[in-house]
C-alpha cells in the first residue's frame, strides 16, 4: 500500500514534469465568442442511465437513514429505481417482489466520497496515467477533472465492493490555487466518463490553500511563493472574473474565456468552491476572501484544523471534509488530531468523512467509526445514525445533489447498500450494493462484481479482492 | 535493554514512568498472543518487567499492585513488523525526517538505532494506541541495501532501542531496480557483487578502489552472508520472489525475511516450503503497481494456509506515524472470514500476527511479543475488543512500567473541545 500522499503532499514532482510555462493568473483557450451568452446545451453531457434493476424489499433489517434516523427490524422497498417506501416491520411489500431477508443486517444509502482521485490518479499509479494537476499555472479554472479521468480504474470496483461508495466527486490535484472544475460520478463502470457522470450534478472548482501552490510555483522562481502571494493571486483572479461576469451580463459582444466561465460560474452559484485548506488561520482568510467577491465556500477538504474554528465554521454553513486520523506527514497537517470530527459535530458544524486515497475510499465506514469513538472518548457521544450522515447527507449536499441521492427518503436514486453488519465495526462488509435499484455489487454472486478491463486476464481477475 | 528514566524537568511534556514493579492484572479476557483463544476471567503478574504468568488460575503474589481488568481485554501489546518509528517527526520536513541515510555514500553499514527519537510525537502517539514495540527500517536511497534496522520499544524513556542491528533491509522489484541502475538484472547483479565483496573482504581481498561497497558496508554485509543478521527485503510481485528464493538457494545462510508481499498467495506454497516468513501488508487489494497486478486482501490468509508464517506490517503505508492502523488492520482480515469466497484470518491468528508472529519471525520470540512466561512485560488493557474501531487502550505497560498516555494530540483536543475563546486567547488554555 503505497501511501498515495501524492496530491497531498507530493505535488512538486508532477509539477516539474510539467513543461508548459505559461506566465500568469490569465486562463487558457480565449477564443472569440459572439454575445450575448445563448442557451446552449452543456458540453460533455451525462450519458449515465440507470441499468434495469427488479422492485427488491429489504425486510427485518437495521436502517440507518443517512439523516440521523435509525430504524429497526425496517423494510426498505425500492422500485423502478427508486426509494419507495421506508419504515418499521409493518410498511407493506407488495406481493411477488423480489424479497432479501436482513436480519442482522444494515442498511445505509449508498457511501459518497466528496474527495476522490479515483480516474484521474488511477491504478496502477504509473506516470503516464496521472492527470491530476493542470501544474502549469497556479490558476487553472479552465481544465475540467472529467478530461482526466480513466474510467477503467481498477479502484472503482474496490470503492464499491468494499466500500459501498455508489457516487463520488473526482477532484483535480491540489499544485494549484484554483485547479480546475471538479466532476461528480455515479460508481458505474462505463465506457466513457460521460457514462459515468452523474445526471444534473453541480460542477465544483476545486482551490488549495497552503503549502502545495507556493511549493510547486515558489520552486520555479513564480508567484506565489509564499502564503502571501497565494491569497494576492486569487484576489487578482476573482477580480478579473468579476469584470467578465460584468461583461458577459452586459448583453456586449464579448471574447469566451473556458477559466472565466468557470469562475463565473461560481460567483452565479452554479459552481461550488471545493476547497483544500488545512490549516485555521488559512480557512478565516478564504472565507473573508469569498466575502469579498460574493461566493460561497461549500466544503473546506483535508480541513485537519477545523476544530480550532468549529464556531466559525458552523456560522458560515461551511462543511469539512476530514479524515479521522492523518497526521504528521507534513507541516500544515501537525496539529491533526483524531477528536477534529467530533468537535467539529459536537460544535454544531456539518462533518463530512472523505478519503483522498484509493484505499480509505474502501473504508471510510471504518474512518468515520474511529472518529466517533475518539469523541465518545471525550464525552461527545453521537449515535450510529448521526455519523452514517457524516458519509451518505452531510456530502450530497454539499455536492448539490441531496435532492436525489444521499439518503432514504421516498422518491430518491435506491442507491442503497446492505451491510453484512453494523458498518460501523471493523468485521462489516458490504454485502450486496444497489445504484438506482439496479443490484451493482453481491458477495455472493462473483458474476454481479465489476472488473475493469485493465484487471481482464490479469493474475486474480474477478478474484475476491 | 534497561530504561535509563530521564529526569522529569527535561522532557515537560512527558510524564516519568514509575520504575518496574510487581502488577497483577485481574479479571479481564486474557489474551496470550500465541494465537490460542483468550482466557475468561484470566490473571496477568508481572514482575521485574517480565511476565511471570498469565491464564486462569494464577495466583496473585502478596503485595502487587493490583489493576482491575473485570470487563476489559488484556494482550501483549502490539509488535508493529514493519516501520519507519522514530524516523520522522513531519515527513516532509527535511531536517526531521532520518528515514533515508543512502546519500552518505554508505549503504549497508547504516544503521537506524541513533536515529530513533523516542522524543518524536508518534512514539507518545502510537504507545497511546497499544503500541509497543515495532520493527524500524531505513528507507533506501541509491543501493539496494538499506541499511541496518533496529527493534525498539515505544516505552517513555531515553532508551528507544531493544535490539540494534536486529536486520538488514534491502530493496528489490520495481523499488530495487531503479536503486541498482534501473532493470531488476542489475538488482541481482547487485546483490551477488556486493556479497561476493564481503566475502572478499573477509578473505583480505578487499580493495575498495572500485567496490560498491565501503569497508563498514561489507562488514554489514558478512555477518548477513553468514546468517547472523536477518535480511528485510522488500519484494511485492510473484516472479521477483521465485527469483529470490533461487538466490536463497544459492546463498542457503542468509535468513531472508520478504515485506510487503502482494502478491504473496501466488507463490504460497514455494515460500513455505523455502521456509520464508513474510510481513505482509494486510489490505492492499489494488494493483498499484505492475509487481501487485494479483493484490487481494485474501494474500494473508491464503498464505497461511499454504504454512506461511504470515506477520502484518505497513512498509510505505505511513509507517513512521500511523503504526496504530495495525489493529484496524488486522481486524479487517478477520472480517474476510465473513465475506463468500474470501479468505481471512481467525481472531486469534490475527492477534497473534500483531504480536508473537512478528516478534518470532525477528527471532526475538522467546523475549517478546506474547505473555507467556519471561517475556518482557508488554501488556496493554483495553476497554474493548483491541481489533474494533470502538475501543482504545486503558492501560499500557512497557517492561513492566506502567506508561503515560498523553501526548501532544490530547492536549490540542483538550484546549479545543469547546472552541470558542473564553477570558483569555487559547494560547493562555493548559
Amino acid at each position: 500500500m503505497k501511501s498515495n500522499l501524492l496530491w497531498s503532499i507530493l505535488a512538486a514532482p508532477l509539477a516539474l514534469m510539467a513543461c508548459s510555462n505559461a506566465d500568469g493568473p490569465k486562463t487558457a483557450s480565449a477564443t472569440p465568442a459572439s454575445a450575448p451568452a445563448e442557451k446552449v446545451p452543456a458540453p460533455f453531457p451525462s450519458t449515465y442511465k440507470a441499468y434495469p434493476g427488479v422492485a427488491t424489499a429489504i425486510r427485518n433489517v437495521t436502517i440507518y437513514d443517512g439523516e440521523g434516523g435509525k430504524i429497526d427490524n425496517g423494510v426498505v422497498f425500492m422500485t423502478s429505481g427508486k426509494i419507495s417506501s421506508v419504515g418499521g416491520p409493518d410498511t407493506i411489500i407488495p406481493p411477488g417482489v423480489n424479497v432479501v431477508d436482513g436480519a442482522g443486517k444494515f442498511v445505509t444509502p449508498g457511501i459518497i466520497d466528496i474527495h476522490s482521485h479515483l480516474g484521474n490518479y488511477p491504478s496502477p499509479s504509473v506516470e503516464a496515467h496521472s492527470d491530476g494537476n493542470e501544474a502549469t499555472s497556479p490558476t487553472t479554472p479552465e481544465v475540467w477533472a472529467e478530461h482526466s479521468v480513466w474510467p477503467q480504474d481498477p479502484g472503482f470496483s474496490r470503492a464499491l465492493a468494499n466500500g459501498g461508495v455508489t457516487a463520488l466527486q473526482v477532484l483535480p490535484g491540489s499544485a494549484n490555487l484554483m485547479g480546475g472544475r471538479s466532476v461528480v460520478l455515479k460508481n458505474v463502470y462505463a465506457r466513457t466518463v460521460q457514462g459515468m457522470k452523474f445526471p444534473d450534478a453541480p460542477y465544483g472548482l476545486k482551490m488549495a490553500c497552503g503549502e502545495n501552490p507556493k511549493r510547486v510555483y515558489g520552486s520555479k522562481g513564480r508567484m506565489p511563493s509564499t502564503r502571501m502571494g497565494n491569497i494576492a493571486v486569487n484576489r487578482q483572479t476573482w477580480i478579473q472574473a468579476q469584470e467578465y461576469k460584468k461583461k458577459r451580463d452586459s448583453g456586449k459582444e464579448y471574447t469566451r474565456d473556458l477559466g472565466m466561465e468557470t469562475l463565473a460560474g461560481v460567483l452565479d452559484g452554479d459552481i461550488s468552491i471545493q476547497n483544500h485548506c488545512y490549516r485555521a488561520d488559512e480557512m478565516a482568510l478564504v472565507l473573508d476572501m469569498a466575502k469579498e467577491f460574493g461566493y460561497k465556500v461549500s466544503t473546506f477538504h483535508h480541513a485537519v484544523e477545523s476544530y480550532k474554528i468549529a464556531d466559525l465554521l458552523r456560522d458560515n454553513k461551511v462543511c469539512s471534509a476530514v479524515w479521522a486520523d492523518w497526521w504528521g506527514f507534513k507541516m500544515e497537517a501537525y496539529d491533526a488530531i483524531p477528536e477534529n470530527a467530533a468537535i467539529l459535530h459536537n460544535a454544531g458544524a456539518c462533518v463530512i468523512i472523505h478519503s483522498d486515497d484509493e484505499n480509505q475510499i474502501q473504508r471510510l465506514n471504518q474512518e468515520a467509526a474511529k472518529a466517533q469513538a475518539d469523541g465518545r472518548r471525550m464525552g461527545f457521544n453521537i449515535s450510529d445514525a448521526e455519523v452514517i450522515k457524516w458519509l451518505t447527507y452531510n456530502p450530497a449536499k454539499a455536492l448539490g445533489i441531496s435532492d436525489k441521492t444521499g439518503s432514504l427518503k421516498a422518491g430518491k436514486m435506491a442507491d442503497v447498500v446492505l451491510w453484512n453488519g453494523n458498518p460501523l465495526s471493523v468485521y462489516a462488509r458490504p454485502d450486496k450494493v444497489w445504484i438506482d435499484g439496479a443490484l451493482m455489487f453481491d458477495a455472493s454472486n462473483p458474476k454481479i462484481r465489476p472488473v475493469s478491463d485493465f484487471e481482464l486476464g490479469q493474475p486474480g481477475e474477478g478474484d475476491v479482492k | 535493554m534497561r530504561h535509563f528514566l530521564y529526569a522529569a524537568s527535561a522532557v515537560a511534556a512527558f510524564a516519568t514512568p514509575i520504575a518496574a514493579e510487581t502488577i497483577a492484572i485481574t479479571g479481564g479476557r486474557v489474551v496470550v498472543g500465541d494465537g490460542s483463544a483468550p482466557i475468561e476471567r484470566g490473571t496477568v503478574v508481572i514482575r521485574d518487567g517480565k511476565i511471570i504468568a498469565a491464564g486462569a488460575n494464577v495466583a496473585v503474589p502478596a503485595g502487587a499492585r493490583k489493576i482491575d481488568a473485570t470487563g476489559n481485554w488484556v494482550t501483549p501489546g502490539v509488535f508493529a513488523g514493519f516501520t519507519r518509528l522514530g524516523l520522522s517527526e513531519v515527513d516532509a520536513v527535511n531536517g526531521t525526517n532520518d528515514k533515508s541515510g543512502g546519500k552518505s555514500g554508505f549503504s549497508a553499514a547504516i544503521d537506524v538505532a541513533p536515529a530513533i527519537d523516542p522524543f518524536r510525537s508518534s512514539f507518545a502517539i502510537n504507545r497511546a494506541a497499544g503500541v509497543t514495540r515495532a520493527v524500524v527500517a531505513p528507507e533506501a536511497a541509491d543501493n539496494i541495501f538499506a541499511g541496518q534496522g533496529a527493534i525498539a520499544d515505544l516505552g517513555a524513556d531515553s532508551n528507544p532501542v531493544t535490539k540494534a542491528r536486529a536486520f538488514q533491509f534491502a530493496e528489490f522489484g520495481e523499488d530495487g531496480a531503479a536503486s541498482a541502475g534501473g532493470s531488476r538484472a542489475g538488482t541481482h547483479l547487485h546483490f551477488r557483487a556486493m556479497l561476493r565483496e564481503a566475502q572478499d573482504y573477509a578473505a583480505g581481498r578487499g580493495t575498495f578502489d572500485d567496490d560498491l561497497l565501503k569497508a563498514e558496508d561489507a562488514k554489514a554485509l558478512l555477518s548477513v552472508l553468514k546468517g547472523e543478521t536477518r535480511l528485510l527485503i522488500h519484494v511485492e510481485g510473484a516472479n521477483d520472489m521465485l527469483r529470490l528464493m533461487e538466490l536463497k538457494r544459492e546463498f542457503p545462510a542468509i535468513k531472508m525475511v520478504f515485506v510487503g508481499v502482494s502478491e504473496g498467495w501466488r507463490v504460497a506454497r514455494e515460500l513455505a516450503q523455502a521456509g520464508i516468513p513474510v510481513v505482509a501488508s494486510a489490505l492492499n487489494d489494488l494493483p498499484a503497481t505492475f509487481e501487485m497486478l494479483g493484490a487481494t486482501q485474501s494474500n494473508i490468509g491464503r498464505m497461511k494456509d499454504a504454512g506461511v508464517q504470515v506477520a502484518i506490517g505497513m512498509i510505505n503505508d505511513r509507517d513512521s506515524h500511523q503504526l496504530r492502523y495495525t489493529t484496524q488492520y488486522a481486524g479487517n482480515i478477520v472480517g474476510l472470514q465473513y465475506v463468500p469466497g474470501a479468505t481471512g484470518l481467525t481472531w486469534d491468528e490475527a492477534f497473534s500476527a500483531i504480536s508473537s508472529v512478528p516478534a518470532e519471525i525477528m527471532g526475538v520470540g522467546d523475549r517478546l511479543g506474547s505473555l507467556k512466561a519471561g517475556r518482557a512485560a508488554d501488556v496493554v488493557v483495553w476497554d474493548g475488543d483491541p481489533l474494533e474501531l470502538s475501543s482504545a487502550a486503558i492501560a499500557v505497560i512497557i517492561d513492566g512500567i506502567e506508561q503515560p498516555l498523553a501526548n501532544r494530540q490530547n492536549r490540542l483536543r483538550d484546549r479545543y473541545a469547546r472552541p470558542t475563546e473564553g477570558d483569555l486567547p487559547k494560547a493562555y488554555d493548559r
